[in-house]
């Protein structure tokens, strides 16, 4: 078994060696522009980025006429929100999302907000849901657009989109949908679910990173103003020379993934349920974080009560993983999707996200859950709130000092 | 954010884990922080009659850095006499680490921690 072992799926996949494989000519070879309309280094290029919309496409159900290439999810969801935005803002102002969906989300629909748009925020419910129910008492006669996850990067946990997308229809309203962690894994079809625009990532299905698609909606029409302008490429939504490898390889990736995505998720599905029982059967005060039946089946959240997650992810040194505490990114806040869902802040810090994928084994899930017992036991050990909870001591009576 | 090799070392092989009596009234104890904010630092002091500190115990709920910061101020405080390790600073602390500036924050406790442990012994004491 080879260390470090990587279980940080939702975080970035290793591209697989047949995506690989299959970009490796378009370096080379195949390097032309593929807006060089002129020669045949341009049409080989044009070619396999064609090829590549229709792989991307198929594995949401949709046309590749109505892929728009982009550098990422992050860019992608920008020119849906704010494209969106400022297409139909003689028709509206008012945008529902939910307190769990990405920054990418969250931070562009703050910027709309500085910018005349009224967003609605809804609150899950415990498990990181909000219901079809909740988005239709949510939507006024300003709501141009919803936007909302199918499956979400932290907790796992899968929102009713087909539910969400015939409210959304019904009321006339664009519904975005951020599949990045989704798309390929869970069973999800543009059409079937009434989407209008729908945000993918190539790192995160085993394809390269700096590419990612905006998939919109041709009937009925969905229309954008562009935030990137500059020789009307993609339709004149996104301008800017392709990224041709790295298109070529997010078409592999999704191939792929329609083929194989929805088998390989009951396998990992296995693995994940036998790291989960492991740490569930041998560890007390351990709570988790999102939805037991609507999740990701490659995702595993937990809360170790009293000891904090960053502590915890150093004592695991030989293991690639997140938490959902503060010491992990540059602010200060612990996880906004684990505060969205009622998780009290001492818990949150001492919450570690698993994602396995593709390439983990079995040996590693049996590895990683010993170590996590051993681990979270030491530090246990050493931490006065466990020691305070076994003396009785009710932790919120202390009146402890923020800083 | 790679961690150095000092804060390494302590939070693999932490010195002075454990508890001592806080009822005992040569023991002064001092618990800083909050689960909230996902710092608790909890330090003990038994300090002599000649205002020497004898032995030092600490458990951190917290991040390696918080660890190591309390891990390092026991091997720091212990004989040296109240006054001296009232001297510590937070930037010595901070230095030895190597902290990063998002980190400076658990120097910051373990400074804390010392001086809410000798306050609470001289409150025992009857010398605050």
């Amino acid at each position: 078994m080879k260390k470090p072992i990587y279980m940080d799926y939702h975080a970035t996949t290793p591209v697989d060696p047949r995506v690989l494989e299959a970009m490796m000519p378009y370096f080379t070879e195949h390097f032309g522009n593929a807006a060089s309309r002129s020669h045949p280094f341009g049409w080989a290029a044009e070619a396999a980025v064609e090829k590549a919309r229709e792989q991307v496409a198929a594995m949401i159900g949709g046309s590749g006429k109505e892929i728009v290439w982009t550098s990422g999810a992050t860019e992608s969801i920008n020119l849906a929100l704010k494209g969106v935005a400022d297409f139909y803002k003689d028709k509206g102002n008012h945008i529902v999302t939910c307190k769990t969906e990405h920054k990418a989300v969250l931070d562009t629909c703050k910027r709309l907000e500085r910018q005349g748009c009224e967003v609605t925020y809804l609150d899950p419910d415990k498990t990181g849901r909000v219901s079809a129910d909740q988005v239709r008492e949510a939507i006024t006669d300003k709501t141009i657009l919803v936007s909302l996850m199918l499956a979400n990067n932290e907790i796992g946990t899968i929102h009713p989109i087909e539910e969400i997308g015939r409210v959304t229809r019904e009321k006339g309203v664009f519904f975005h949908v951020d599949a990045v962690q989704g798309a390929g894994r869970v069973p999800f079809d543009v059409n079937a679910c009434n989407v209008d625009l729908c945000s993918l990532s190539a790192h995160k299905i085993y394809g390269p990173k700096g590419v990612g698609a905006l998939w919109v909606r041709r009937r009925p029409r969905v229309r954008l103003t562009a935030i990137i302008d500059g020789g009307g490429h993609e339709r004149g939504m996104r301008s800017g020379t392709l990224n041709v490898t790295g298109v070529v390889g997010f078409g592999a990736a999704a191939e792929i993934m329609k083929n194989e995505g929805l088998a390989e998720a009951e396998r990992i599905g296995r693995l994940r349920d036998k790291l989960e029982k492991a740490i569930f059967d041998r560890l007390d005060m351990v709570y988790l974080n999102g939805n037991r039946e609507h999740r990701l089946s490659h995702n595993l959240n937990v809360s170790f009560a009293y000891v904090e997650g960053e502590g915890l992810m150093m004592a695991l040194k030989d293991v690639a993983v997140s938490s959902g505490s503060a010491c992990t990114s540059a602010s200060l806040e612990p996880s906004h999707v684990l505060r969205a869902c009622g998780v009290e802040e001492d818990l949150a810090h001492t919450s570690i996200r698993f994602g396995l994928g593709r390439f983990t084994t079995e040996e590693e899930v049996d590895y990683v859950a010993d170590l996590v017992v051993e681990k979270v036991n030491k530090l246990r050990e050493m931490s006065p709130l466990y020691e305070m909870a076994k003396e009785g001591i009710d932790l919120k009576s202390i009146a402890w000092t923020a800083h | 954010m790679a961690y150095s090799d000092k804060v390494i070392d302590h939070t693999e092989n932490p010195r002075n884990v454990g508890t001592l009596d806080k009822d005992d009234p040569n023991v002064g104890t001092g618990l800083v922080g909050a689960p909230a904010c996902g710092d608790v630092m909890r330090l003990q002091l038994r300090i002599n009659d000649e205002g020497i500190i004898e032995d030092a115990k600490f458990k951190t709920f917290g991040c390696g850095s918080a660890i190591a910061s309390s891990s390092l101020v026991t091997e720091w405080v212990k004989g040296k006499k109240v006054e001296e390790a009232l001297t510590i600073k937070n930037s010595d602390i901070a230095e030895e680490l190597s902290l990063p500036p998002v980190k400076i924050h658990c120097s910051v406790l373990a400074e804390d921690a010392i001086k809410a442990a000798i306050a609470d012994y001289k409150k025992k004491k009857g010398l605050a």
